[in-house]
């Protein structure tokens, strides 16, 4: 079968490799119909994940028919088409039970800091993703999802981790009525995480990146304000200025370790390597927060080391939350969500790009070259 | 204060997740006693181990499920396997494994070229879309690049030429 295979830093193409097998009896095999480039890939793209092996195939958000089950598997059966969650759960563990898919103990031996991701290097459980014709996915009781009747599978994707991803940082984020809510980041989970802040009752949402297609993408998609940090001086400093020398209620970091925007974070982080990732835009939201406020995380770092600015985090009274999205958890509601109209995930999607030329769409997306927002690629084989 | 207007009319479901006790929804709220009582979960059924599978040694043993994308091979796979003898806290966990990826990178072109394929880097780099998207960029790169190589060159004869004492 056709596959995504990464090849090292900035070098991927799509070569033929062995079909996925049933490995273990709750596994299903499915045929994949749809799969995105992530915004977190691109730390891998980049070489920044540790423990991201030559050969591998990466991609966690894929929707696809069901082909084979193994004898465990009751909950889904051949031929079903399903959206599956970024997050590999096995439902058993004390965490799963807890509604923590995101965080289960029984997918990834490799870390016990993040659980089993598709696609997402030997840190988060060495399993191949969907980018590729065909995708293993195991513990498919717990995860894979049947589309509703009536749903458009561009929809269907985009509830494998950005919306529910871009939901949670605004859920995290325990937004009150009336709040001013800022997503540092227009990538698609920021816009997701820009647009679910109304859901909740934000008052005012303002959203900071510097690529003026995206910031242009936002404020019609997500209907807030948007800045580009370029323009606005010290972003912290407008922060204050805008909310009367208070701060924001809720900052949400929706980039993680490939931040531009700081020289000092960019070489120690993203050229050195001395610290995992550039930590700016954590840096702008613990800075730019209310005192007593909120910071939610959902930008993705690396592990251990980070320069966080941990001292304005005690002096100022912040609560941080962070995790990966509980997929799972929220699907129920934001499929009601997307039915109702509410939300329109798939005006996110930009590019379709056949499978084969996977080199290009990760550079198109990466980039950033051709108004790009959210890229998704196409199986030969998904018939569809 | 910029003045906040109060109608959200034009937002759709403005308002239909919030939640006063929303801070903080979760996990917390889900809390149970199960945690208290470690590792004591009925386990799902285990993967056999058809490949080497590298573990944290802040658990005992491997998951239930595990990947099987690419196990570790040749020196990157020596230097992973020593790097999963420390901890997650450990930067002599994390440092070797960025090593590791580096010496794959070189190992992958061997196997590559082994097998009969040239590696194709300029395609593997995408430079096809870049060229179509963002054509003054490459030239500009390109450019760049020659200005600086001429400048070396032109350095270095003109070095060669000193010591030669002309
Ligand atoms: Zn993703
Ligand atoms: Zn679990």
């Amino acid at each position: 079968m056709l596959a995504m295979n990464y090849r090292g830093p900035l070098r991927v193409r799509a070569s033929q490799k062995p079909m996925p097998q049933i490995e273990h009896p709750q596994d299903a095999i499915v045929r994949v119909t749809r799969s995105c480039i992530c915004g977190s890939d691109l730390h891998l793209y980049n070489g920044s994940v540790p423990d991201t092996r030559v050969g591998m195939t990466f991609g966690h958000e894929f929707t696809g028919i069901v082909e084979e089950v193994g004898s465990e598997v009751t909950k889904i059966k051949v031929g079903d088409h399903v959206l599956v969650p970024f997050n590999i759960a096995c439902g058993e563990c004390v965490f799963c039970k807890q509604e923590m898919y995101g965080n289960c103990h029984e997918s990834n031996p490799q870390a016990t800091a993040v659980g089993g991701i598709f696609g997402y290097s030997h840190t988060a459980g060495g399993y191949n993703g969907g980018q590729a014709e065909y995708a293993r996915v195991p513990y498919a009781n717990v995860g894979p999802t049947v589309i509703p009747e009536g749903m458009d599978p561009d929809d269907a994707v985009l509830l494998t981790d950005v919306v529910p991803t871009g939901y949670q940082a605004a859920e995290m984020g325990g937004i009150q009525k009336g709040d001013t809510v800022v997503v540092f980041g227009a990538g698609p989970v920021g816009i997701m995480a820009a647009k679910c802040s109304w859901l909740f009752g934000a008052g005012r949402v303002i959203i900071i990146d510097q690529v003026d297609y995206r910031l242009e993408f936002a404020r019609n998609y997500a209907q807030c304000e948007a800045y580009n940090f370029n323009e606005i001086g010290d972003p912290v400093v407008f922060m204050k200025k805008t909310t009367d020398w208070m701060g924001a209620d809720v900052c949400i970091d929706a980039v993680g370790a490939e931040a531009a925007g700081n020289a000092m974070q960019t070489i120690t982080g993203r050229k050195l390597l001395l610290q995992a990732g550039s930590a700016t835009a954590l840096h702008w939201a613990i800075n730019s927060v209310k005192k007593g406020g909120i910071v939610s995380i959902v930008g993705v770092y690396g592990p251990t080391d980070n320069l966080v600015p941990i001292g304005n985090v005690l002096n100022k009274g912040i609560t941080i939350r962070a995790n990966q999205a509980s997929v799972k958890r929220l699907l129920p509601r934001l499929i009601e969500h997307v039915q109702n109209g509410v939300l329109n995930p798939k005006a996110l999607i930009t590019h379709r790009i056949p499978l084969e030329e996977v080199s290009d769409a990760y550079r198109i997306f990466s980039a950033k070259l051709d108004n790009c927002i959210k890229p998704v690629l196409i199986s030969p084989s998904a018939g569809m | 204060m910029e003045n906040i207007t109060n109608d959200y009319s034009h937002i759709k479901g403005w308002g239909i997740d919030a939640d006063p006790k929303n801070d903080p929804t979760y996990p917390m709220k889900k809390r149970n006693n199960g945690e208290h009582m470690g590792y004591s979960w009925t386990r799902p059924t285990l993967q056999p181990e058809t490949v080497e599978v590298l573990h944290s040694i802040e658990r005992p043993n491997v998951t239930a499920v595990f990947g099987t994308s690419t196990p570790p091979s040749g020196l990157s796979g020596m230097i992973r396997r020593l790097a999963f003898k420390k901890s997650e806290n450990d930067y002599g966990h994390w440092l070797p494994l960025i090593l590791a990826d580096r010496i794959n990178v070189v190992e992958g072109i061997i196997e590559d070229l082994r097998s009969g394929i040239v590696p194709n880097i300029f395609a593997e780099k995408g430079m096809k879309a870049e060229w179509k998207h963002n054509r003054s960029g490459v030239i500009r790169q390109m450019a760049v690049t020659a200005i600086i190589a001429y400048g070396f060159v032109a350095f270095y004869r003109a070095k060669k030429r000193r010591d030669r004492g002309y």
